[in-house]
């Protein structure tokens, strides 16, 4: 299995790791037991997306996607930012090995499920802006696909 | 910390040794011959290769006409389970293995299942230790073929196999094991061992990759898995791999010289290495405390994935494997830490060093002093990490 050389430059120099302690946007996906949890900060102002942060658990692949979708909507407005699909994250990235391609869903899926709890928090429902965002399940039995 | 490099992964495939190159070079050079022919260059081949199988056979207490070539462990896994299975399949269809072996071994038994075979897989304890009671209570009067692998690859772990190889005696079952693990690295010999048939693979002891050798025990009976112009007394077909066979029985010779002394140093350089990782916050060690290869060390990191740490090992020079699902290619961590009761997400955090004998207290220290550096910083960006 090959990486390109910028996934590998984003999973050794990862951009925007970390957390954001006044984020008003924060999702998690993934799960541990398949092996990648990211988990997304953001700070929205006037629904442009000013300031992002990640935390990642999980292989090369989903450290440098998650990387790059931070680069990919850093400074974007909230309707920019979920036009993102993992295709172009993917792209972003020159490519990666086809067992790895899930990890890219799993950053627009991060991502989306960052300005979907922006969204809660306002009490709006994000589910017709957003869509569905598989939530985060510790405490059942999930097979990984 | 100056970068150095260290190759710590000698369990997925060993370095050429002096001695293996040294007897391979002739016939890659100024001598070739197909050992079946019968002109003087072509018997110097056959006698090549004859001196090659009667060292193998000495070095794990067999005689040469024991000794089949293949084309390295995986093939002989599969001509002793598969062709054990046709040779006894009339008289039942039960065999038994266990739960860690190779996939060498596991697949080949998986096979069989859509032919009509009944499949036991034994569990393991912890330690990654097959219970020998569990192998009796498991033996049914149709139970034709068990094969338990002698030393795991992925946690160092050795089976006993003279007890469980004579609970299959006792019941009149042939007995193979995967030694491909063992041979080269620890005493093997195949009386002791009451094994019918043992596998072992050259690349994995100094020899070079793509030979290795089946044992099978004179009386007992397998049908060929490659047929062809009947090489190897009839058994398995194929023009001999001279250059290979030769490198395999001068790295094997030589592995078992230098054994005692090799060993001792390995397991002063793994005791160190252990003492330095486990210093480490929520970190285990793998398999089991004594009865374990000497120059395997496996740990798993809580909170972050393997493939990320074989990664940045990798940027500071270090050779290391995990079986964590990223590593596998497939979303389940190695089977072999599932089946010794670790958690998917604790299994996800492994990392397998297996140490070569030229490894330097020095060598350790780097690796340890790498490793607590990387596991720190994926803890850093783990959100799974409260620390
Ligand atoms: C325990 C075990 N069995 C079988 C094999 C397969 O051997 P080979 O690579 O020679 O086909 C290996 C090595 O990968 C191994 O570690």
């Amino acid at each position: 299995m090959m990486y390109s050389d910028k996934v590998l430059d984003h999973f050794q120099n990862p951009r925007n790791v970390g957390e954001i302690e006044d984020a008003n946007a924060v999702g998690l996906v993934g799960n541990a037991k398949c092996g990648d949890i990211m988990q997304m900060f953001m700070k929205i102002e006037d629904d442009k997306i000013v300031d992002v942060k990640f935390k990642t658990f999980g292989c090369g692949a989903a450290v440098a996607t998650s990387s790059m979708a931070t680069e990919l909507v850093l400074g974007k407005t909230i309707d920019e930012a979920l036009q993102l699909t993992n295709r172009a994250v993917m792209e972003a990235l020159d490519g990666l090995p086809p067992v790895k391609v899930h990890c890219s869903v799993l950053a627009e899926q991060a991502i989306r499920a960052a300005i979907s709890d922006y969204y809660k928090r306002q009490g709006i429902d994000p589910e017709p802006i957003v869509g569905k965002i598989e939530e985060v399940d510790h405490d059942h039995e999930i097979a990984c696909d | 910390m100056q970068k150095r490099f260290v190759y710590a992964d000698n369990a997925a495939t060993s370095p050429l040794s002096k001695e293996a190159f040294d007897a391979m070079k002739p016939w890659l050079t100024e001598k070739w011959g197909n050992p079946s022919s019968i002109y003087s260059a072509a018997r110097d081949a056959r006698k090549a290769v004859e001196m090659a199988r009667a060292d193998i056979a000495d070095s794990i207490g067999a005689k040469p006409e024991e000794i089949y070539f293949t084309s390295g462990g995986t093939e002989a896994d599969n001509w002793a389970i598969k062709s054990s299975a046709k040779a006894f399949g009339k008289k039942g269809r039960h065999l038994i293995t266990s739960a860690i072996e190779h996939h060498a071994v596991s697949s080949s038994m998986e096979s069989l299942t859509s032919e009509g075979f009944e499949i036991t897989v034994l569990p393991v304890d912890k330690y990654g230790m097959v219970s020998p009671a569990d192998l009796e209570k498991a033996i049914r009067p149709d139970t034709i073929f068990i094969s338990i692998m002698l030393a795991n690859n992925e946690i160092g772990t050795i089976q006993p196999i003279e007890e469980l190889a004579e609970i299959a005696k006792k019941h009149n079952i042939p007995f193979h094991t995967d030694a491909v693990q063992a041979v080269g690295h620890i005493p093997v010999n195949v009386d002791e061992l009451k094994v019918d048939m043992l596998s072992m693979s050259s690349h994995k002891f100094g020899g070079p990759q793509g030979v290795g050798a089946l044992y099978i025990r004179k009386g007992v009976r397998i049908p060929p898995l490659m047929h062809g112009g009947g090489h190897e007394r009839g058994r398995r077909s194929g023009t001999e791999n001279v250059a290979g066979v030769c490198g395999m029985a001068a790295a094997l010779k030589h592995a078992v010289e230098i054994m005692p002394e090799a060993n001792a140093h390995l397991k002063h350089i793994s005791d160190r290495l252990f003492d330095k990782l486990l210093q480490i916050p929520y970190t285990q060690a793998t398999g089991h405390p004594e009865k374990r290869l000497p120059g395997t060390v496996s740990v798993v990191f809580n909170y972050i994935e393997g493939e990320s740490i074989i990664l940045l090992l990798d940027s500071k020079g270090i050779s290391a494997s995990s079986g964590s699902a990223c590593t596998s290619g497939s979303l389940d961590p190695s089977h072999v830490l599932l089946a010794i009761g670790l958690p998917h997400e604790v299994a996800h955090g492994s990392v397998r060093l297996s140490l070569g004998k030229d490894i330097t207290e020095e060598d350790a220290d780097y690796i340890a002093e790498s490793l607590t550096e990387v596991v720190d910083r994926l803890r850093t960006m783990s959100p799974l990490w409260k620390g």
